[in-house]
């Protein structure tokens, strides 16, 4: 079937479900919790940072299965249509017996109150199933970075994680087929469209609907991911009277790398795009990208969502402006490119027009002779929002001469910003001390920065000059074979008192 | 000491039934944690019409109420009522001191921003949320105090009685000193991060019955506070806690608010009442570890020997008293960490400020104290150019002289002495100091900082009158035992050690043995889980009910099978009585036939204790608990970015009633003491508005903040001196102070600025900014506010 249903569909554990008079901004925490009664699902925070809702999404992507930790808490139920969610109490097996991560929490103590054990748990479990996530003491802070212990200090959980990784198949493995099957028979492709008393909610089948849709109700608030969007619900309170999830729609799924660009569509998520970023920007994706969220939240935000919404601290723009990103904006049948940093004009303004909408974003495949950069600082390592997000781009020709610069900042402006002053004090001159010096200076009058509750104007100024030195230390000419951060350190001693 | 941890593990073949007490058993909720089926009271079923409640917070941090329009609250859906302090049948008070300076919810005058105002019932819990933002509330503003500083310029006054500890004669004493020099630190707040918020749900019953689940860490404060609002005699209050995600003192009296207007409410509308809070209304209105800003004046010899100090202690108390007097209290009996100051006065200023009311926290004031130690140590090793591991060792406590604490108490168990140098061998303190030094003269970005310090933590609740617990044991026909006691559960194991206590003496396995939800209806006027207190008075009490029921069944077997009493003996292979061995089940079915009572109480007291805070004088601790930790960590110069890259603890629990259950209290006490001192910062803004009021701004440590190379060891053959239960020693709080040497070691990389000549200053929490201030103070004097 093709056309338009009025309900949406998904499994939950092994129950099928129909909801035609689902709210559409009711998220899928609250409806375990009070409509299913499903209370092993805990709330910490409601705004997508402990993790103690945690959940398994399973999708069809392809013929493939995949298996995705995402926060309950800031899920809206319509966005599941189509998949089957897992939760805490699907992960014994069928005969009773734990799963070989529950066994391996219980082995090791890897509870003590138990209150955020589920959403570990259900991250353990994830993580055994995810693809490229490097099973060793880093991936496993990776896997672990959206979950917020605060009894264990985390060891036992990680022994626990060891433990597991070494544990054989689990009982899902085997109802694989099963679920392929299911979901597959889901696949309709038709456009959902419910209203009801607290608002209406249109689910597009196609990036063609998406777009008369928005055409003809240029006030509906596009949702990608929900990372953003559902805070402004668990939090903000606001209603939202017309949502447009876009998550489903297998057009703007594409991610196409051609020789000089990669193409990353606006239902991309972090997690999805973060093999074809990694091959192009290898560096920013290891030091930022990694660090967007968590693993929770990559999986469900989107690189374009990241975009849209403007954000003056999104972790994604910087490093795409750096890299020279142009934005796809789509309007009816009209279509535009920009530089992104031309998306982005004040404090919650974009060059959107109503009814317009982010399509894709591409990034140029970087030359041999330009190294991208990027570092975040935050208080906290993982999972935080920067206090300040310097990226860099810089050609460097074979004699040292600095042919092109770009250089961005978040964190620093009211948007996400290129330093011009900097860049100026950048191109055409050779890469050594005294233009770090000239480049030092030239910071200082790019940017005026705030004081928050992450850091002072005083601090994010002096930071911003500093990652030009470690710009420098890093790929200037007398880059240092020694770590130049102090992750990379901890690595190496790491790695030292290990060997 | 290889990477990973070995637990400690007794010899087999004592005669303890496997799990029972001595022996390491998994959490008695683990199988339950890890399937979502161990319920915290949100996920228990709802009575019928159970209201939800949301309370309506102020939004200025001083100023008296003109008026309070609430009837858009009233109007809007879902909205059943709106309740308000005239709306209180009892007293409007929940002091936990009886100061009578906290009212349940603000009538006239408003204390801090995030007060409870009014409280919203609605059918959902939605509703209510919506509703309560709906409130039209004028207010006049009145001038605001918002830190420590504030406070001394404005003589805001003390919310409870300064204390000062004195022994010789501390002036004289510096006067004398060959070498001498005072400094001031800031230790900042912390959050406590439970991850399940403060919840209660009331239940009303008959003539004036309520029944209220509560996520509490004092059911018994908690059944006072709502008798007290309802003006209704303890009998009809019951309070029950099975379990909190979390409590580290954050519960101990903040979870009083939530209880009493749930009360409130179903008292008012007949029906049930749940109170959640949001996380960010939590963090908003409840009470947090006290902030503190610490004067120090220190006198000392060329050799390190410290001769007198000097200490003023001020703490940011928050609008009421709460527990800040036996917090700050507590911070100057910590003030000396391990260290004998030979003339000593310790004072406090426990200072109001229009903000949260600041409370109990793991450590209750002690981990400050301790800071403020330890940078006196630093102050003292800077200026000798000795290592401060070296000052540490000469200043420490001793056993038989170079023993009395600033209070008066003669450490009768002092093992720094020994222990100390015990970490140092094991961790190779010595070179790996060499090799940071090494390693900073040759990069210019990257230092790195080692530190080992030591913990000596007093072990009794000060208000002597807390050292008290009940228990309720019960063993049923078929054998199988339930045990209960006054301590609750938040986690940290105290209700597995219970059942052990048990397990042991029956030589019962953990199947037999069942720990049920702390009730004050079956054990009464108990004391609040804290102090550390939980299983050394709790643990007492289930033996002395334990024992009881034995006695009985003891002297009944005798007689019934006719051997001597000495010949009956419970053991994990069966209860043997002379020659034979039969079931226990066996001999409580026969005990029951003979009209043999196998319930008991059972009760305990700490003995030898006593303070008097007005002279000074007397033992307010019955023991003290011992460890050290030696931290190394990375610090980026041109980012203040830090990481901890290798920890190792040595840990005095005694002999362990559960080493598995220990090691984890030191592992997440290590972090959280950690996080404390590093990323964890809590920010106001100017108008008193808690900035960081949720875990996207508060950052608690996470998965990859845990130390890369992590050894943890409970020290070896140290049984308690004194006679606490098996001879353990508590566990609760110490390991909460080995973080400290965290923040040392970054005070070691920053140090390598000026090739350890001074003493860096460092302030905490050591955010990256704070180290880049310091490091930026240290090269050019000076930094831009």
């Amino acid at each position: 079937m093709t056309g338009t249903r009025h309900d949406v569909r998904f499994y939950v554990g092994n129950e099928y479900h129909t909801l035609a008079d689902i709210a559409p901004t009711r998220t899928l925490l609250d409806w375990l919790r009070e409509d299913r009664g499903l209370t092993g699902t805990k709330e910490g925070c409601n705004e997508g940072d402990c993790g103690a809702c945690t959940v398994l999404v399973v999708r069809l992507e392809g013929d493939r299965l995949v298996w995705r930790a995402v926060n309950a808490c800031i899920q809206f139920v319509a966005m599941l249509d189509g998949a089957q969610v897992l939760t805490i109490e699907d992960m014994r097996a069928p005969d009773g017996s734990l799963h070989p991560v529950q066994q391996a929490m219980v082995d090791q103590h890897g509870s003590q109150c138990g209150f955020c054990t589920p959403g570990f748990v259900m991250s353990m479990v994830a993580g055994r199933k995810a693809d490229g996530l490097a099973q060793d003491e880093h991936g496993i802070d990776d896997m672990l970075a959206g979950n917020l212990c605060r009894c264990t200090g985390y060891a036992p959980i990680v022994r626990a994680m060891r433990q597991a990784m070494q544990a054989g198949p689990d009982h899902f493995d085997a109802m694989a087929q099963d679920m392929a099957d299911r979901l597959r028979r889901l696949r309709d492709g038709a456009t959902v469209d419910i209203s009801g008393p607290t608002g209406r909610l249109t689910i597009p089948a196609t990036a063609d609907a998406l777009a008369s849709t928005l055409l003809a109700s240029p006030d509906a608030r596009i949702v990608a991911g929900a990372t953003d969007v559902g805070l402004w619900v668990t939090k903000g309170l606001r209603v939202l009277p017309h949502i447009v999830p876009i998550g489903g729609i297998a057009d703007l799924h594409r991610i196409e790398r051609g020789p000089d660009a990669l193409y990353i569509g606006a239902a991309v998520t972090w997690q999805e795009a973060r093999a074809a970023l990694t091959e192009i920007l290898p560096q920013p994706d290891d030091e930022v990208i990694r660090r967007i969220g968590s693993v929770q939240v990559r999986n469900a935000g989107t690189v374009c969502g990241n975009i849209a919404n403007g954000s003056p601290i999104g972790d994604g723009p910087p490093v795409l402006i750096a890299a020279g990103a142009r934005l796809h904006l789509r309007r009816g049948d009209v279509r535009r490119t920009i530089a992104l940093e031309d998306f982005f004009i004040d404090y919650g303004r974009q060059d959107r027009a109503p009814g317009e909408f982010v399509e894709g974003v591409s990034i140029p495949v970087p030359g041999p002779q330009t190294v991208i950069r990027a570092w975040k600082i935050s208080k906290r390592f993982d999972q935080d929002i920067s206090a300040i997000l310097g990226a860099f781009s810089l050609t460097i020709t074979p004699d040292g001469t600095i042919e092109n610069a770009r250089v961005a900042f978040g964190g620093m402006a009211a948007t996400p910003r290129r330093a011009s002053r900097t860049e100026a004090a950048l191109v055409g001159r050779k890469w050594d001390e005294t233009t770090l010096e000239a480049a030092r200076q030239a910071i200082a009058q790019d940017f005026a920065p705030i004081t928050d509750m992450r850091a002072s104007d005083w601090y994010r100024r002096t930071v911003a000059a500093n990652l030009l030195t470690r710009l420098y230390a890093d790929c200037g000419p007398d880059a240092a074979r020694a770590p130049i951060s102090v992750r990379t350190a901890c690595k190496a001693a790491g790695e030292h008192a290990h060997g | 000491m290889a990477d990973g941890n070995s637990f400690v593990t007794p010899v087999a073949g004592d005669g303890i039934v496997p799990g029972g007490a001595t022996r390491s058993l998994r959490h008695e909720s683990a199988a339950m944690h890890v399937q979502g089926s161990a319920n915290y009271i949100d996920d228990l079923p709802e009575p019928r019409g159970t209201l939800h409640l949301v309370p309506g917070l102020s939004t200025r941090a001083h100023a008296r109420i003109l008026s309070m329009d609430l009837s858009a609250v009233r109007q809007a859906e879902g909205v059943v009522g709106v309740y308000t302090a005239a709306d209180i049948p009892g007293d409007n008070q929940i002091s936990p001191v009886g100061k009578g300076d906290e009212p349940l919810l603000a009538s006239d005058l408003v204390s801090f921003y995030g007060q409870p105002l009014f409280v919203v019932a609605a059918t959902t819990r939605g509703a209510a949320r919506r509703a309560a933002r709906l409130a039209q509330v004028e207010y006049e503003d009145l001038p605001a105090i918002l830190d420590v500083a504030q406070a001394r310029a404005a003589g805001s006054p003390m919310v409870w009685r300064p204390m000062e500890m004195k022994r010789g004669d501390a002036l004289a004493g510096l006067a004398h000193a060959p070498r001498r020099l005072s400094g001031r630190i800031t230790v900042g707040g912390q959050e406590h991060f439970y991850l399940e918020g403060q919840i209660a749900l009331a239940t009303p019953g008959e003539e004036g019955e309520m029944t209220v689940i509560s996520s509490t860490q004092h059911p018994t404060e908690t059944q006072h506070m709502i008798a007290h609002v309802l003006d209704r005699p303890a009998n009809l209050i019951t309070t029950e806690v099975r379990r909190m995600g979390g409590g580290f003192g954050g519960k101990e009296t903040q979870a009083n608010a939530c209880a009493c207007l749930a009360a409130l409410v179903a008292d008012r509308t007949g029906r049930a009442a749940k109170m959640r809070l949001d996380r960010d209304d939590d963090m908003t209105m409840t009470g947090k570890r006290h902030d503190f800003v610490i004067d120090y004046d220190v006198g000392f010899t060329d050799e390190g020997r410290i001769l007198a100090v000097d200490m003023l202690l001020a703490a940011r108390c928050g609008w009421s008293a709460d527990l800040s007097g036996p917090v700050i209290d507590r911070a100057l009996f910590h003030a000396d960490n391990a260290y004998f100051y030979p003339d000593v006065r310790l004072r406090s200023e426990p200072l109001r400020t229009n903000t949260q009311s600041n409370t109990a926290y793991r450590g209750f004031g002690g981990p400050q104290g301790v800071v403020a130690a330890e940078r006196v140590i630093e102050e003292v090793a800077f200026a000798t150019g000795l290592d401060p591991l070296e000052v540490r060792l000469r200043n420490v406590y001793g056993t038989h002289d170079r023993n009395v604490t600033p209070y008066n108490m003669v450490v009768e168990d002092s093992i720094s002495a020994e222990l100390v140098p015990e970490l140092a061998r094991r961790c190779h303190y010595a070179a790996r100091r060499a090799a940071t030094r090494a390693f900073n003269a040759a990069s210019p970005y990257l230092r790195r900082g080692i530190a080992l310090t030591p913990v000596k933590f007093g072990i009794s609740f000060t208000a002597t009158h807390y050292n008290q617990a009940g228990a309720l044991v019960h063993v049923y026909t078929d054998g199988s035992v339930q045990v209960n006691h006054g301590g609750t559960e938040m986690g940290q194991g105290l209700h597995t050690k219970m059942v052990q206590v048990a397990m042991r003496e029956f030589g019962l396995g953990t199947d037999q043995v069942r720990i049920t939800a702390t009730t004050t209806g079956k054990v009464p006027n108990t004391s609040a889980t804290a102090a550390s207190s939980g299983a050394d008075l709790n643990g007492m009490a289930v033996l002395d009910a334990v024992r009881r029921i034995k006695r009985r069944l003891v002297e009944f077997a005798a007689a019934h099978w006719n051997v001597g009493e000495d010949e009956v003996r419970f053991a994990p292979d069966g209860v043997h009585v002379g020659s034979k061995v039969i079931a226990f089940s066996h001999l409580t079915r026969q005990a029951y036939f003979a009209r043999v009572s196998m319930s008991a109480n059972g009760f305990y007291k700490t003995p030898k204790i006593s303070w008097n805070g007005d002279t000074g004088q007397g033992r307010p601790f019955y023991y003290f608990a011992y460890g050290a930790a030696c931290s190394e960590v990375v610090i980026d110069l041109l980012t203040g970015e830090t990481r901890i890259e290798r920890v190792d603890i040595l840990h005095d629990a005694g002999q362990s009633l559960n080493p598995a259950l220990d090691i984890g209290q030191i592992e997440g006490g290590f972090v959280q003491g950690a996080g404390w001192l590093t990323c964890e910062e809590l920010v106001w803004d100017r108008n008193g508005r808690l900035r960081t009021h949720a875990p996207s701004t508060y950052k608690i440590p996470a998965c990859s903040d845990r130390p890369r190379i992590f050894n943890v060891e409970l020290l070896e053959n140290t049984p308690n001196r004194e006679h606490t239960i098996f001879r353990s020693k508590a566990v609760g709080e110490p390991p909460f102070v080995h973080g400290v040497s965290v923040f040392m070691a970054i005070s070691d990389a920053l140090a390598s600025l000026d090739n350890y000549r001074t003493c860096p200053g460092l302030d905490a929490p050591a955010t990256p900014e704070m180290i880049l201030r310091t490091a930026e103070r240290m090269r050019h004097g000076s930094v831009p506010a």
